[in-house]
């Protein structure tokens, strides 16, 4: 079944053209890779499919409703989240708070919109479960300036899944980390349920084939080659564009 | 709330009876002082709604405190009407202007932001300035008479200490009302807003809504201390909705603390209380109050309830 | 037909002045992205001091240039000792603005009274200009030909010097252009610094027309707002075609709406903020 379907997709910004005619389909479920060098329009892609970008021209298809024109925030709530290749949290608020905005924006029922959200104790427990989930509980009280590198974009991964979206659309979530914390964000991604569809752009090469069920590569704003982890690892022009790729 | 905030204690207890005893302890001046400084700390609270809370830099927040302020003296003094009509009617139409300019300002931010809705104001007092043969002019519209409430009670409003009680009821809702919603996940909410408005977005907030509403809330209870002041006053002048208004409603929110509604309420204290004594022995208080805004821009921009923050905090780790 | 000429002409030079306020404004705005409440205090300061310069020397010539040039060492100070240290925080920008805006507006009670004055026009172009029996008071004309010749100079400056593209390079990302080696810092003094210069140079050669009272920089101030939001921020031609805008709608408003004078800017920039946020020559 598809889960996201994207036809000629465009963007262009003045005389640039970012993006030309991407097309390609996810399936629910599947992995699916981004790669491609830098300027390859793959983030200018992302933002289209979240709704931060208009797009130039093409469409977007979510389980099977046209969500072209939808603004971003109406797209978060037919399931789809995203996290940020430059973190992106809200600095002055505890780690908690952040979770629970997250959480609240998910949260249906009306009867809780007047009370105080520090007396919603099934949000505040939802919170400090999810937090205990992914092992950053110790952080909970602290400012989300204030926490490490690396455990800010755990928590922008965790403010992702917050809400129990349909399709995740991760931008570098490893960039910048150490080794050790690159395996952390990889199991975190690896332990992710199947039933969550998963778009990501990544750098890392062995990241991305790590996870990957299938992989798309950019280049120039053009879709270069599509398939699965040893096609690509062999496709010829993809191996031209990339220096420093492994040969295995 | 941030790792900052941290229970009240008796504090809540301790300035309730104290409010509630100051007619018995204090001159009809000196009451009339602190029936000024509660009208202006709603006024400074509901401003920092939007400097504080959303992280709307809204200049113009005057403009909802006059409207307010000049359709309840309009209805008092022509039509007669009593409180529990006039009173609402203000703060209608400062809802009505705030969702009007929040329309027309909303699509913009920062220091555009800033200025249009200062301009918006500008305008307002421009009118009000302008129109004499309904606002009265530069003369304004004297002998407001006291709120009539139709209720036959042995006490007027237009005594000093039923009116102080009077205020001093609202003032409290109003308070109670301001601290539910920054509690409230909307409250919440325009904090995140002010964090991160791509975030929000990216989470599923509809920004611009909730931003509008923030901005009618806010003129709301702008509004609701403008009307009692007029009633205090007695009187209502295009004063009301001048550019000093503006800076000095700004003022108590960053003096005081943007952004924990206490800060502010300090704040408009402060000031009411600094112009009294500065007023007092010298006609230069507009200088004075300039020199407070250098100063305070320069090396106090959290303000008071910064300043205690930063203190505590070095003192937590020596 | 002679009743519209000579308001729109009135509304003209007028709106030359505006010119003069907005476009510093603007320029400061589009460049700093700070909002200079002080902005219509340089106007007023302008204005005085021309006015005392004018009395000591009897020049006017002295007077414009005295004036303008003073009020630009007060707008250097500001930025450099004050304002700089502001970098990006709108709201204190906004209270130090304020802050200096009510300082100058009570020292100038102080020094010059509270009563309304006016600057005697220069002998040459204390008459009229007369055209087929149309009479017309030749220093209005004067302030619309030397708008005119500023706004060209503007021109000139901002497309066809070094200058003017350090200036628009910082306009469009202050990162890079420091980057590239250009001293924005400097650059900000010297903006701030010539904002200032025009707006006093418009309170002085507004003197004989609009007077120097107090108050007039928050009368300016606000048309100086409405002319940057109907014209557009960061942008010469907005600031004149929005001057103009903005001084022929008062001045049309003054004599066909006397009560509701300021409906009839207020309306256009409704318009304006509704259809079009940017301004009509709006760079964003």
């Amino acid at each position: 079944m598809t889960a996201l379907t994207i036809n000629n997709l465009s963007r262009h910004f003045g005389g640039l053209q970012a993006v030309s005619n991407v097309s390609f389909t996810v399936e629910v479920g599947e992995r699916r890779l981004m790669i491609g060098p830098n300027g390859a329009g793959k983030t200018t892609l992302f933002n289209m499919l979240a709704g931060a970008l208009p797009v130039s021209a093409g469409r977007v298809v979510l389980f099977g409703r046209d969500i072209t024109l939808l603004p971003a925030y109406a797209r978060a709530r037919m399931g789809i989240a995203r996290t940020f290749q430059i973190t992106n949290l809200f600095p002055r608020l505890t780690v908690r708070d952040n979770l629970v905005l997250a959480l609240l924006a998910a949260e249906n029922a009306v009867r809780s919109r007047h009370r105080p959200v520090s007396a919603n104790h099934s949000l505040m427990h939802h919170a400090t479960r999810l937090l205990d989930k992914w092992d950053l509980s110790a952080i909970a009280g602290k400012d989300a300036k204030d926490i490490a590198y690396g455990e800010q974009r755990q928590i922008d991964l965790v403010l992702a899944l917050a809400a129990q979206p349909k399709i995740l659309l991760l931008d570098e979530p490893t960039a910048g980390l150490s080794a050790a914390e690159v395996v952390r964000v990889v199991g975190m991604i690896r332990s992710l349920p199947r039933d969550i569809t998963i778009l990501m752009i990544e750098h890392d090469m062995d990241v991305a084939f790590e996870l990957a069920d299938r992989v798309s590569v950019l280049h120039q704003g053009h879709l270069i080659a599509e398939g699965d982890v040893e096609a690509i690892r062999n496709h010829p022009q993809v191996r031209e564009i990339y220096l420093g790729v492994d040969d295995e | 709330m941030t790792s900052q905030s941290k229970p009240l204690g008796l504090w809540p207890l301790v300035a309730t009876v104290v409010l509630l005893a100051m007619p018995y302890v204090l001159s009809t001046y000196h009451l009339g002082l602190v029936v000024q400084m509660m009208i202006f700390a709603l006024f400074a609270m509901s401003l920092d709604l939007l400097i504080g809370y959303t992280g709307m830099p809204s200049l113009g927040h005057t403009a909802y405190f006059g409207i307010s302020a000049y359709t309840t003296a309009l209805l008092a003094l022509r039509l007669n009407l009593n409180a529990w009509l006039a009173l609402p009617a203000g703060l209608v139409l400062a809802a009505l202007t705030a969702s009007l300019f929040g329309l027309l300002a909303l699509r913009t931010r920062g220091s555009y932001f800033l200025m249009i809705t200062l301009a918006l104001s500008q305008v307002v007092w421009g009118i009000a300035f302008g129109w004499r043969s309904l606002t009265g002019g530069d003369d304004g519209l004297p002998d407001v008479p006291r709120p009539a409430l139709g209720l036959h009670l042995p006490w007027s409003l237009a005594d000093s200490t039923p009116f102080y009680y009077f205020t001093l009821l609202l003032v409290a809702v109003a308070t109670f009302l301001l601290v539910g919603i920054v509690t409230s996940p909307f409250g919440y909410a325009l904090r995140g807003i002010r964090e991160s408005e791509t975030r929000m977005l990216a989470l599923g907030y509809n920004v611009w809504r909730y931003k509008l509403t923030a901005f009618v809330l806010a003129a709301l209870f702008a509004g609701l201390a403008g009307s009692l002041y007029a009633y205090y006053n007695r009187f209502v002048s295009p004063d009301y909705l001048n550019v000093a208004r503006s800076a000095e409603v700004l003022l108590m929110v960053i003096l005081g603390g943007a952004g924990t509604l206490i800060g502010p309420a300090v704040g408009a204290v402060l000031i009411v209380f600094l112009e009294n004594v500065i007023s007092a022995y010298t006609e230069r208080w507009l200088l004075a109050l300039g020199v407070i805004y250098v100063v305070v821009s320069l090396f106090a921009p959290s303000g008071l309830i910064g300043l205690l923050r930063h203190i505590r905090s070095r003192r937590a780790t020596p | 037909m002679n009743f519209w000429l000579i308001q729109t002409l009135n509304g003209i030079s007028f709106g030359m002045l505006l010119f003069l306020l907005a476009a510093g404004l603007s320029l400061i705005f589009g460049l700093m992205k700070v909002l200079n409440l002080t902005h219509g205090s340089f106007y007023l300061l302008g204005g005085y001091v021309g006015l005392t310069i004018l009395h000591l020397s009897g020049s006017f010539v002295l007077a414009v240039l005295v004036g303008s040039l003073a009020i630009a060492a007060i707008g250097v100070i500001m930025e450099r000792f004050f304002l700089r240290r502001l970098h990006l925080q709108e709201l204190p920008q906004a209270l130090l603005t304020f802050g200096f805006l009510f300082i100058f507006s009570d020292l100038a009670t102080v020094i010059w009274g509270t009563n309304p004055q006016t600057i005697p026009k220069p002998a040459i172009f204390s008459g009229a200009l007369q055209f087929d029996g149309f009479f017309y008071p030749s220093y209005r004309l004067f302030i619309i030909v030397l708008g005119l010749i500023i706004a060209g100079a503007l021109w000139w400056l901002q497309d066809g010097t070094r200058l003017g593209a350090m200036l628009r390079a910082s306009v469009d990302d202050e990162e890079i252009a420091r980057a590239l080696g250009i001293n924005v810092s400097l650059l900000f003094t010297l903006v701030f610094g010539f904002g200032a210069f025009l707006a006093a140079l418009g309170g002085v050669m507004g003197g004989p027309i609009v007077g120097v009272y107090p108050g007039a920089d928050f009368d300016v101030m606000l048309l100086g707002f409405v002319v940057v939001i109907i014209g557009g921020l960061g942008s010469f031609k907005g600031a004149l075609i929005g001057g103009l805008a903005v001084g022929l709608l008062d001045n049309f408003g003054k004599v066909f709406f006397p009560e509701l004078a300021l409906f009839t800017i207020f309306a256009p920039m409704a318009v304006i903020l509704a259809l079009r946020p940017a301004g009509l020559f709006g760079r964003e």
